[in-house]
């Protein structure tokens, strides 16, 4: 056990989480926090899926890194990332098909999602597996606990639902009260996202800019 | 190892990519028939959903046996194709709808609801950002809607994509697709507020005007093939 949690794989998990977050310091993966943030459970599914698909592909970049051609190894990486994107995605066919229609697009996306690429090319070309493997899943939680705070909020303010059940009482709308229409739509997101990093900032004072 | 060299690298890529097709080859076609009775499944759920049937916990199979007493495929002058059961199921609209008008074989699906008859007609339009499709049940009168069930591929979440819940298709029981001199209008979608004259009408999505829009286009153009066998 000591080999496995030592010091450093500790951290490997835990700095994505908040002083290393993709979202909020490497500024990674936005386009995705705006696409399905709308809602809180596409923001669930696709942070889930993101921190399995990342995981796994660190961990299979990371058993070839020593034989990856230096020239092509981002083309390799891709296909790495299609592959598994692309086989997990028949497999839901097969045995989920209802979440897969629900995730329709996004499992898609996951291949263009930066994070992963960003993973593969600086973690996992020049770590051991294991390793790898938790800095995958240390950046798919950290992506996606972002998501869902921006989510709730979206779904909260924007629609009076939470994971599609009312949750603002009927009694609120009738003393006049009204869904934020606004807030449903992309440009939200990227404040929501501005505002957690301020927050974030104003509590870890070694991340601000001189 | 020299990992730099041009032939390593050609031979690595070479390597890569047929090992990769393989595996997805070897995925694709072990999950085909798995994949392909999901489809049939979900389709078979859609229609029960026109026709306000609770799915939940329910097989869809016994269902859809019980509820559906006929499939029948039309040509565009309402005359009856085929009444052979599976016919209809398989015909793919995408492909019907390429063909010139005269051509097309259109499925209609015959239900009964508790002692009813009902009629549903297979949907498909273009939405926003993708194609958009669903059933809509008729009464035995052809004219007024029973229920009806819209889905879409990629429309946005919490607007156009509100044409998946069931509030929206709530909407259309009880509209009718005819006017009173009984001329095909079918039913509009408008605005929330505005008002449509001469034909039925439901309130759109706010923020998904061009996905409610599509909705109309669809429900014009894809029941308008039926009207010959609607109006006799």
């Amino acid at each position: 056990m000591s080999k496995l949690f030592s010091e450093k794989t500790k951290q490997v998990f835990l700095g994505p989480l908040s002083k290393n977050n993709p979202i909020t310091v490497q500024v990674l993966g936005i386009c995705s926090a705006l696409a399905v943030t709308a809602k809180l459970e596409p923001a669930l599914v696709m942070g889930l899926s993101v921190t399995i698909i990342v995981a796994f592909a660190n961990v299979i970049i990371s058993l070839l890194r020593n034989t990856i051609p230096n020239r092509i190894r981002i083309i390799v990486q891709l296909v790495v990332v299609a592959a598994l994107v692309t086989i997990v995605s028949e497999v839901l066919k097969a045995f989920a098909y209802d979440v897969s229609v629900q995730l329709s697009v996004y499992i898609g996306l996951i291949i263009t999602n930066c994070i992963l690429m960003g993973r593969l090319e600086a973690f996992a070309m020049g770590n051991k597996p294991w390793e790898s493997f938790v800095d995958g899943l240390g950046n798919g939680f950290g992506y996606a606990w972002i998501l869902v705070v921006v989510a709730f909020f979206r779904e909260l303010l924007g629609s009076g639902t939470l994971l599609g059940m009312r949750v603002i009482p009927q009694a609120v709308y009738d003393a006049g009260y009204v869904n934020n229409g606004l807030m449903i739509l992309p440009p939200m997101a990227l404040v929501l996202v501005a505002c957690i990093i301020w927050v974030h900032r104003a509590r870890n004072k070694e991340l601000q800019e001189k | 190892m020299n990992t730099n060299k041009n032939s390593y690298t050609l031979i690595y890529a070479i390597v890569m990519v047929v090992v990769v097709a393989l595996l997805l080859a070897l995925v694709s076609s072990g999950l085909k028939d798995i994949q392909t009775n999901n489809v049939k499944l979900d389709k078979k759920k859609q229609i029960l959903s026109s026709l306000n049937i609770e799915l939940d916990g329910q097989d869809a199979n016994s269902l859809y046996e019980k509820h559906i007493v006929k499939e029948l495929v039309l040509n565009n002058k309402g005359e009856v194709i085929s009444e052979k059961m599976g016919d209809a199921f398989v015909i793919d609209v995408i492909k019907e709808n390429a063909k010139v008008e005269a051509d097309r074989q259109l499925p209609l699906y015959v239900a009964e609801v508790d002692g009813q008859t009902k009629y549903i007609i297979t949907m498909r339009g273009a939405g926003l950002w993708g194609p958009i499709w669903g059933y809509i049940a008729l009464n035995d009168d052809k004219n007024t809607v029973f229920g009806t069930y819209f889905s879409h591929a990629s429309e946005t979440p919490g607007l156009g994509a509100e044409i998946a819940t069931p509030k929206f298709q709530k909407e259309f029981a009880g509209k009718h697709i005819l006017n009173d001199a009984r001329d095909f209008v079918s039913i509009a979608v408008m605005k929330p507020g505005q008002i449509a004259e001469g034909q039925d009408y439901v309130d759109g999505i706010s923020g998904g005007t061009i996905t409610s829009k599509g909705v109309e286009a669809m429900l014009l153009k894809s029941i308008g093939q039926y009207e010959a066998y609607l109006k006799n």
